[in-house]
């Protein structure tokens, strides 16, 4: 087996760009990262199924120039299921910003509060007799 | 034995209802299963002694070989006498000590206690020997707290359940290692042929750890003095009699096939020692009576842990003898200070006086059994400790601190005895009605006991002794009071001399005994490190921050898998730029288009990129060779920009500009998406670099496609034919997001009319 390096410095631009993405706080990037990494996704399945070929259609050649169909079946459902998700995701940014009028993403303040001095105060008092 | 277990837990179920209903007499009923115990294992004793000991066996996971086996050997014999014996005798004396309320909670604690106990001793698989370890422990945390009401209570139940629970998962661990390295979980068959090699000497140490944890060995012991706020039949059956018994037993049961690494004999013996002299001379300085009792728990655990953990014949029969005297002693007295405590309301010796005079019948039973605790002759204490002089003459450094820890038991004897019924001067006499006979009863009977066994130590010798064979007998030793005049009688008379001066001196400068280090502050710091190392990881990683979770878990899943594949990596094959020229600029042209997104300022620009790169993907589709794969990818994206478009119509033109403090965690994004990003081509590229040619069920699919599903397009014929159940769960995806938007949306357009109207 032979390593296409093109196909992996793409790979590794989309997967970074998804990633980068989906630490946003605009739940629209955070989608679009999602989006994203999807394509990178289906790009690493046909990758996985080998380089270029015939086109997998019965009698136009030998089993062994074609394309592996299985990859290509899953990387379909996988297109199919994405998109099903980005329309949920979507529903729920717009609801979101319907409700609180802005479509980022907020901090918990009760996990925030957990590492603040003032506990730890407390725990100091109680520890000790 | 099994059912006896079983009654144990089911009398303990029905106890709270019969307290609500009668009160007190609980108590009688909860005397019942300890008693039905004692009597059954009493009676079995003949088989026991004659080398045959019952087993029973219950097999609660057969495929996985789990059973819960027990054995009735002679150490079991003893210690359920002990258990239940004394446990009986406890609750009796608790029905007329107890306060009306709880006792329904702490009658069916301390049957539960019992039983476990019972387990414990007679359990012979290393698993059902834990569960019952932790049974007590659990029991002990309970009882110690109460119900919770004040700060001590709290503090020190929870030292006793942290120091112990940590003892207990230490001892599971070796009790594991030392069950895989012998092949077998029975306890009986790994005593009886020991296992060897560097592992087992890990898990002996382990397995000590749970032995000294719960027998309040240095640097272990603060929890027992701690938990002494527990009500004082709970003390005396717990803390004195059972519990701290159990590591004891621990060390009695694997001695015979350990004692000879010197992994398992040298922190016996250094820390036993340690822990009988630091013990004797705390209890000099207590003025609490069962504060002065505890601490002397502590210093004869650590005689006791000594004894047994040399792995000798004569040392055997006297840790045999000493582990009943204690239990015997040590209850009468601990319930002795309870009725003090009781009809006095104090337990301090510096506001005790006359008593003595008062109960002079009451007094001569306790004497009898400090005596027993100082070793003085005619009493069991005295038989043990001679036999432990005897046993130990070859070892005289050992043997000298033995001897100093004795006197100083004999000093805080006296202590305890003329701080409890002495009459000081200058104290006013404390005046009150004399404990009843149910009161009195529990403290006389092992009393009484430690001086008949003394005369007659036949009754119980055989027993010892059956525990004791398990070692090579060197010359038979006989258990008496008078064995002529040898060097043990005249290091009994030193030690007894010595107590008396050692105790003469007590009194004379309280201040001069020296203030042992105190491993209270050790435990305290090493709790406080503890919670100071949680919180402060917690607080970093629980930084309530969706975007540092997500950090987070990106950095997990490159180090571990990362590290892995760096463990595992060949050299790559062949390398080459690009399969068809066509990839190039495609490629080119989704990378600026992927660039593009991320510096996008408005919205409707990133969505518009972000659909450049589905149309790019799907023309790289189109050159890897899957024409149904380009036409579903064209589709769907379109499909996709038509879905953003609608909803970025209600929304601001640009994103959000990010404040200040969050733009600088920029560059850490970046970087861990790029590592992150890097990663997953790398795994791709090894992938691919591994894959040699159309796999079986490929060619399968390609060759079957015609005549099975009667289609010349395999992809197609894989989605609706031969795996036509993948697509129907597509399907229902689909359904349910579609659903799920579809109400999302609705309930926004419906609160909107709402509003408007």
């Amino acid at each position: 087996m032979t390593i296409n390096i093109t196909m992996a410095v793409l790979l590794a631009g989309l997967y970074s760009v998804g990633f980068y993405l989906l630490m946003q706080r605009s739940l629209v990037r955070v989608i679009l990262g999602i989006v994203i990494l999807g394509h990178g996704a289906n790009l690493f399945l046909q990758g996985a199924g080998g380089p270029p070929g015939v086109p997998p259609f019965a009698g136009l050649a030998a089993p062994e120039v074609m394309v592996d169909p299985l990859p290509q079946a899953m990387a379909l459902t996988a297109i199919v299921i994405t998109f099903a998700l980005t329309t949920f995701l979507l529903a729920l940014a717009f609801r979101s910003f319907v409700l609180l009028g802005h479509d980022e993403v907020q901090d918990d303040v009760e996990d925030r509060r957990v590492g603040t001095t003032a506990e730890r105060n407390d725990l100091v008092q109680e520890a000790a007799p | 034995m099994l059912i006896l277990i079983a009654a144990h837990f089911l009398v303990a179920a029905l106890l709270p209802a019969v307290a609500a209903r009668w009160g007190r007499a609980a108590f009688v009923v909860a005397t019942l299963p300890p008693a039905a115990a004692l009597v059954t294992a009493v009676s079995w004793s003949a088989t026991v002694l004659n080398g045959a000991p019952p087993t029973e066996s219950l097999s609660w996971a057969p495929t996985i070989g789990l059973d819960l086996t027990l054995r009735l050997d002679p150490l079991a014999l003893l210690m359920i006498v002990l258990v239940s014996g004394v446990g009986a005798l406890v609750f009796v004396y608790y029905a007329a000590y107890t306060p009306p309320e709880g006792i329904g909670r702490h009658s069916a604690l301390l049957v539960v206690f019992a039983g476990s106990m019972f387990g414990l001793v007679t359990a012979d698989d290393v698993f059902s020997l834990y569960v019952f370890w932790e049974f007590t422990t659990v029991c002990s945390f309970l009882l110690v707290g109460g119900l919770g009401l004040t700060r001590a209570a709290r503090r020190s139940a929870t030292q006793a359940l942290l120091v112990t629970g940590f003892g207990g998962l230490a001892m599971l661990l070796g009790l594991i290692l030392l069950g895989t390295a012998a092949g077998t979980f029975r306890i009986s068959a790994i005593v009886a042929y020991p296992p060897s090699g560097a592992v087992v000497e890990v898990a002996v140490v382990l397995l000590l750890v749970g032995a000294l944890t719960k027998s309040a060995q240095v640097p272990f012991h603060p929890w027992l003095p701690a938990a002494m706020v527990a009500p004082t039949p709970v003390s005396a059956y717990l803390h004195a009699a059972a519990m701290v018994k159990a590591g004891v037993y621990l060390v009695a049961r694997f001695a015979p096939g350990f004692a000879d690494l010197p992994a398992w004999w040298i922190p016996l013996v250094v820390l036993g020692s340690w822990t009988m002299v630091l013990g004797g001379v705390r209890a000099l300085r207590e003025h609490d009576l069962k504060k002065l009792l505890a601490f002397g728990t502590v210093s004869q655990l650590g005689f006791l842990i000594v004894l047994l953990g040399v792995g000798e014949h004569v040392a055997a029969v006297a840790g045999a003898t000493m582990v009943l005297a204690h239990g015997l002693f040590k209850s009468a007295l601990f319930l002795a200070v309870g009725v003090i405590d009781k009809r006095t309301g104090t337990r301090d010796v510096r506001e005790l006086s006359g008593l003595g005079a008062r109960w002079p019948a009451f007094t001569g039973f306790v004497v009898l059994a400090a005596a027993s605790m100082a070793g003085a002759p005619p009493l069991l204490g005295f038989v043990g400790k001679e036999a432990a002089f005897e046993a130990l003459l070859g070892e005289p450094f050992v043997l000298a601190v033995l001897v100093l820890g004795s006197a100083l038991t004999v000093a805080y004897s006296l202590r305890f005895l003329i701080g409890a019924f002495g009459s000081k001067p200058g104290v006013s006499l404390v005046d009150s009605e004399k404990p009843g006979a149910v009161l009195a009863g529990p403290v006389v009977i092992p009393a009484l006991a430690g001086l008949v066994l003394a005369f007659a130590p036949g009754v119980v010798e055989p027993v010892i002794a059956g525990y004791a064979s398990a070692y090579p007998v060197a010359e038979p030793y006989g258990l008496a009071l008078w064995h002529g005049f040898t060097v043990p009688l005249l290091l009994s008379a030193v030690v007894l001399g010595g107590g008396y001066l050692v105790h003469r001196f007590a009194t004379g400068h309280p201040g001069r005994l020296p203030e042992a280090l105190h491993a209270q502050t050790g435990y305290d710091r090493v709790v406080m490190a503890l919670d100071s190392v949680a919180r402060g990881v917690t607080g970093r990683l629980q930084a309530g921050s969706v975007p540092v979770y997500l950090g987070v878990i990106l950095v997990v899943a490159v180090v571990v898998p990362g590290a892995g594949l760096l463990a595992g990596l060949t050299p790559l094959p062949r390398t080459q730029w690009f399969d068809s020229w066509l990839q190039v600029p495609l490629a080119v042209a989704v990378l600026v288009a992927a660039g593009l997104a991320v510096l996008a300022r408005r919205r409707l620009t990133a969505v518009l990129v972000t659909g450049v790169i589905g149309y790019g993907i799907a023309a790289l589709f189109l050159v890897d060779g899957g024409p149904d794969l380009a036409l579903a990818q064209f589709l769907v994206e379109s499909l996709t920009l038509v879905v953003f478009v609608f909803v970025l119509r209600r929304m601001p033109t640009r994103f959000t500009e990010e404040r200040r403090p969050l733009t600088e965690g920029r560059w850490v994004k970046a970087v861990v998406a790029c590592v992150a990003g890097t990663f997953v081509a790398v795994l791709a590229v090894l992938f691919s670099a591994n894959r040699d040619g159309l796999p079986e069920a490929s060619v399968e699919y390609i060759q079957r496609a015609k005549e099975d599903a009667g289609a010349s397009n395999v992809v197609n014929a894989i989605i609706v034919d031969f795996r036509a159940f993948d697509t129907v769960g597509e399907i229902a995806v689909l359904a349910v997001a579609a659903t799920g938007a579809a109400s999302l949306i609705l309930a926004s357009q419906r609160a909107r009319r709402k509003a408007d109207r």
